[in-house]
């Protein structure tokens, strides 16, 4: 069987030191390539948490984080920054561009960042991902000159420049409208068939859920259900 | 253009307000420094000039003389009243040896033998005391360019010529071609033509100053062969006390330097100085403030796209850079603005008050050391005012500030 693109084991995550808030209590998960799974549960199960410490963004208490079979707990800083930046990418509720840049530098940040200087192959890149997420014709605008669903497009379309074998969203649509909500869920569908990234979609809506191959459902910290469809 | 310069220029563009007005803050400051350096440079160069313009920067004479005082052993007899003798124009013992001594001292770049003492300049009823100077005028030029400063005849001191300033020509009715009588003490005294008239800008010098040929002062003063005095030329300007200290060790005489002759000018120039110092740490100091607070504030302002570009995959040595790279770029466009006004104030303050000859009464001395220094005064003080916010933000938790911002 082929190694899963990520697994915990027996994650925890505790907040403070005189008062211990318990995130997350042991958490087994694994994805398997190509997956498209929503991570659902109500506020404060974890669902965040568990989405920050799996992109490297924050340190575990204790348990198990491996991507592509590379245990990342005893990593350094550099080195999850790399691996970040190689493996993963980020899809925020807020979509969180950068507003100083256009629609074309904000994709292709995350290359610049990794290769330090622009080369004509990243602007193609850029422009190519634009195109598929249908914002050719925004590629110059300013991102603060775009409406809701077009940054969030873009934002897709920076998580999608490094080729990353897994995405995090959180909450991906859940500042969107519902046809703009529906579009962003749509071509996350359609990358995931077309190349096979698998996507982790931190969700509070039960429309984006069902639209999920698999739905983690988490309570306190812990999974309460793991369903898959047939 | 690399990730890092690409980001810290857009973030630079992006806050033009702030942009602006920290650029115009550094600008003002660096203008200050490059006016006022400019100026007290400046005007340190022409007092000094002027100063040197007329004295060699080491005067070597002999020792006073002292009262010899009779060995008790000698004699019963013993002085209740031991009184100096009065000092009299005497030669340097063995000036032949001790110029060529003085020639191979290090940082001696020229020596001129003269011979100097009082005299009093007669014409008719007239008479005023002066201080003649016996020259080889050849020598002499390498000490004082003495030929630059004449105004009128020239500067002939063949046989019984003499060059006088132009106080004294004035006071006594004398021009070129006029003749004066110079006495000096011990009835010795000659008739000389005045061949020259020169001006050193300097009441107390074009009133008191005669220059004779050497061979005719030694005759006046009754030292045939020999020099009253060696005067040198260094070849550092501010090194002269030095010299004049090694020379006086080397030698056993005494060498006064342009300095010492002049410490009032140079407690003056020295605390003129300081003053300018002072005033530049504290705009420096003001400039780096600026730098940092704006800075700073801009890592709070942007704490979350620090989060996004962290989370992006950019290091945390990148998000250092990118700020660093902010503060040498304010830094560095700061300080050309401020050359820009620095250099337009100074000329323009030059500009305002002329002497009749046409040179600046305030002259500046803006030079590209002056510009190079404000310049890298200003990188440096920008990539150090940019260190602490860079380091905070390079330290920000992604995931903290994504979620709280």
């Amino acid at each position: 069987m082929a190694e899963p693109i990520l697994r915990t084991e027996a994650l925890t995550k505790t907040y403070g030191e005189r008062v211990v808030t318990h995130a997350l209590r042991g958490i087994d998960l694994t994805l398997e390539a190509g997956a498209f799974c929503a991570l659902t549960g109500p506020s404060g199960s974890g669902k965040t948490t568990l989405l920050n410490l799996i992109g490297l963004l924050d340190q575990v208490t204790d348990g198990r984080i491996l991507i592509q079979g590379q245990d990342t707990v005893p990593l350094g800083d550099d080195e999850r920054t790399a691996l970040r930046g190689h493996s993963l990418g980020f899809i925020f509720q807020f979509h969180h561009l950068l507003p100083a840049f256009s629609a074309l530098e904000n994709v292709m940040l995350p290359l610049l960042a990794q290769h330090g200087r622009p080369q004509p192959w990243m602007r193609e890149k850029a422009a190519d991902l634009l195109e598929q997420v249908g914002l050719s014709d925004r590629a110059r605008y300013k991102a603060t000159d775009l409406s809701g669903g077009q940054q969030q497009r873009v934002a897709v379309a920076r998580a999608l420049i490094m080729d990353p074998s897994l995405v995090l969203a959180d909450e991906p649509t859940g500042n969107l409208d519902t046809q703009s909500g529906e579009q962003v869920l749509e071509l996350l569908r359609t990358f995931n068939r077309e190349r096979g990234t698998a996507f982790l979609l931190v969700t509070h809506d039960d429309h984006v859920a069902v639209h999920c191959d698999r739905i983690v459902h988490m309570v306190d910290g812990l999974v309460d259900s793991d369903t898959r469809k047939a | 253009m690399p990730f890092e310069l690409f980001v810290a220029l857009r973030y630079l563009k992006d806050g033009r307000l702030q942009t602006g007005l920290i650029l115009a803050g550094i600008g003002v400051g660096v203008g200050v420094i490059i006016f006022l350096s400019a100026l007290i440079t400046g005007l340190q160069q022409s007092i000094i000039e002027r100063t040197l313009g007329s004295q060699a920067h080491v005067v070597v004479r002999p020792p006073e003389e002292m009262p010899r005082v009779l060995d008790r052993e000698a004699s019963d007899l013993q002085a209740v009243d031991v009184q100096r003798p009065p000092q009299r124009v005497r030669s340097i013992v063995g000036w032949k040896q001790v110029e060529g001594l003085l020639w191979r001292t290090t940082g001696v770049r020229a020596v001129a033998p003269t011979v100097s003492g009082p005299a009093l300049a007669v014409r008719g009823p007239g008479s005023i005391s002066v201080s003649i100077r016996g020259i080889d005028l050849e020598t002499y030029s390498a000490i004082v360019d003495v030929r630059s400063r004449l105004v009128e005849g020239g500067f002939n001191l063949d046989g019984s010529h003499a060059v006088v300033g132009k106080e004294l020509a004035r006071k006594l009715g004398v021009g070129v071609g006029g003749r004066i009588r110079l006495q000096v003490p011990g009835d010795r005294g000659g008739v000389y033509t005045v061949s020259g008239i020169f001006d050193y800008r300097s009441r107390s010098l074009n009133e008191g100053l005669v220059f004779i040929s050497l061979r005719g002062a030694q005759t006046l003063f009754g030292l045939e062969g020999g020099v009253s005095t060696l005067e040198v030329l260094g070849t550092e300007i501010f090194a002269a006390d030095a010299l004049a200290g090694d020379i006086s060790d080397r030698t056993g005489l005494v060498a006064d330097s342009w300095m010492s002759q002049n410490r009032d000018l140079m407690t003056g120039l020295r605390s003129q100085s300081a003053s300018s110092v002072m005033i530049q740490v504290f705009v420096i100091l003001a400039v780096a403030l600026g730098i940092a607070s704006v800075l700073a504030v801009s890592v709070v302002q942007k704490a979350k796209e620090i989060g996004i570009l962290r989370a992006t995959g950019t290091r945390s040595a990148s998000i250092t850079r990118i700020f660093l790279l902010q503060g040498a770029l304010l830094g560095t466009a700061g300080s050309l603005l401020g050359i820009a006004l620095g250099s337009f104030l100074a000329i323009f303050f030059a500009s305002l008050a002329k002497n009749p000859d046409g040179s600046a009464v305030f002259p500046v001395a803006l030079t590209p050391f002056l510009y190079g220094r404000s310049v890298a005064v200003a990188l440096v003080v920008g990539l150090i005012s940019a260190v602490v916010p860079a380091r905070s933000a390079a330290r920000l938790d992604p995931a903290t500030v994504i979620r709280n911002g």
